[in-house]
């Protein structure tokens, strides 16, 4: 029955769009979290919902609309933070809930409420077409990449972020490149697990990693891996059991952070 | 003698506060030179207005005889921050290694990969610290003074003309302390200039040359054995303070 099932092109879509998407938020997740960020990828999605629901009321595409004003978001959310000399998780709570204030309401305006909003809001993996597929690995490419080529600036401006600005490292860069990378995972995620789970990729793999990793390095792969098994078990078992797909990906990575933090604290006791 | 850094007549208003008022010092080539002053005395805040990090309203810093404006070699720069040690947090797992390569990456171009070459400066700043057993070892598993340690290796690793440290033996025991500046000691009969930023002249007066004493405005800045026997500073600083210890 499982050999039978990759012989749909649309089931092997779903893996490859899922397991590029999965590495590239569980890598960036690492980052997000160890910045005490982890709600970034949260606000960011509510800011998506916004863009999508702007695109369906002038019929336009939705995946470079929520793109364009998730990104343009992200900068504001560092400019606010930054500026308005508030906690990091207050600037994105505001920006978020105006972006599901502004997406509510032009929803309503366009009478869009129905069927392609809400597959934003839940996803549906085994419904991605070639040209999804072709724009999501592309897009996680430019996260893994990016991460891969500035692995140690963000590394650093994460861990002392003084120090890295007193070296002359463009702190302010970082900041940005990290929100547009978030932009733009959120932005790949809502067709396949959608807005409302996807920032379950983002924090879930990259803590569990967080809990049984020695060094960073090995947290960078295990991340990557818990995000990947996530993903492909729960698409898997959602074809198995008949299961929502989004749903089951993100339980499969609640159930591989149960099994880490246990055993850190089984090790530690 | 070559004056690697020069600050003349700085000021610094944080709002309407003046915290740094006509501030002129150099700071030359082979000196150790302790800044003191007590809290809220602007000692940090000169201190980040001489790495770039806050931009005085007035004055002029200049770094190896340039404008700090167009200085662009910071790694020549080796900076210990205050607090460093509260940097380290258990659930990031760093280890040893990582922390010290960080202080190559202001020298090295894009792409910043850390090469073999790199990994033997890293064990070699290390070794100077007697920290070469603890290279992979993760930072949170260290103690207080371990930690300082890698801190002052990932500043020396890039191999910098200055080792710049702000209040660097907060939250460090009292034997570590004496034997960390020790080490700053060492380094500095080897050639390498250092500022320290601390309001514990107890411990430093042992190795520091020079010594400016910072009150908003500079109070005073000459040699040790000078500071040490002018009774207006042991009233401004207070002599219970001054445990000397000079070798």
């Amino acid at each position: 029955m499982l050999g039978e099932i990759f012989q749909y092109d649309f089931f092997r879509r779903a893996l490859v769009a899922g397991t590029f998407l999965s590495c590239a938020a569980a890598l960036l997740g690492l980052f997000l979290i160890l910045r005490k960020d982890a709600m970034m990828g949260h606000g960011l999605t509510h800011i998506a919902f916004a863009g999508v629901a702007l695109a369906l009321l002038f019929n336009l595409a939705p995946f470079p609309v929520a793109l364009l004003i998730s990104a343009l978001a992200a900068f504001l959310i560092l400019k606010v933070r930054e500026r308005a000399g508030l906690y990091g998780d207050t600037a994105i709570a505001i920006l978020s809930s105006l972006g599901m204030a502004l997406g509510i309401i032009l929803a309503s305006l366009s009478n869009h409420f129905n069927v392609t909003l809400l597959s934003f809001l839940f996803g549906n993996i085994l419904a991605v077409s070639h040209f999804e597929l072709y724009s999501s690995v592309a897009l996680a490419l430019i996260v893994i990449v990016s991460i891969v080529l500035f692995y140690h600036e963000l590394l650093y401006t994460t861990f002392d972020e003084e120090s890295a600005r007193a070296g002359g490292l463009p702190v302010g860069f970082f900041d940005a490149l990290l929100a547009v990378l978030t932009a733009i995972t959120v932005v790949i995620g809502m067709k396949i697990v959608g807005l409302l789970l996807v920032s379950a990729l983002l924090v879930i793999p990259a803590a569990a990693a967080l809990q049984v990793s020695p060094s960073f390095r090995v947290c960078v792969f295990l991340a990557a891996l818990f995000g990947i098994a996530s993903t492909l078990f729960g698409i898997i078992s959602a074809w198995i059991f008949n299961l929502p797909a989004s749903g089951a990906i993100v339980l499969c990575a609640g159930i591989i952070f149960s099994f880490c933090f246990l055993w850190r604290h089984l090790r530690a006791s | 003698m070559r004056s690697l850094i020069e600050v003349k007549n700085l000021f610094f208003w944080y709002g309407n506060r003046l915290v740094l008022e006509d501030i002129t010092f150099s700071v030359n080539q082979g000196d150790y030179l302790a800044i003191l002053g007590p809290n809220g005395s602007g000692k940090s805040t000169l201190l980040k207005c001489i790495l770039g990090l806050l931009k005085p309203q007035k004055g002029e810093i200049r770094l190896f005889g340039q404008p700090i404006e167009k200085f662009t070699e910071k790694w020549r720069l080796g900076y210990v921050p205050q607090r460093a040690t509260a940097l380290v947090d258990p659930v990031f797992p760093l280890a040893v290694e990582e922390v010290v390569a960080f202080g190559l990456l202001p020298k090295k171009k894009f792409p910043r990969f850390i090469t073999k070459k790199d990994h033997e400066k890293i064990v070699s700043a290390l070794r100077k610290m007697e920290m070469e057993g603890f290279l992979s070892r993760r930072m949170s598993q260290l103690s207080g003074g371990q930690q300082q340690r890698v801190f002052i290796a990932r500043a020396l690793v890039s191999e910098p003309d200055i080792l710049i440290l702000d209040e660097p033996t907060t939250g460090i025991d009292a034997a570590a302390q004496e034997r960390f500046y020790d080490l700053l000691g060492e380094l500095n009969q080897k050639g390498l200039t250092i500022v320290i930023v601390t309001h514990d002249i107890g411990i430093v007066n042992k190795h520091v040359k020079q010594v400016a004493c910072l009150n908003r405005r500079l109070v005073y800045h000459g040699t040790h054995e000078e500071f040490c026997s002018s009774p207006r500073l042991l009233q401004i600083i207070g002599d219970h303070h001054l445990v000397i210890h000079r070798h």
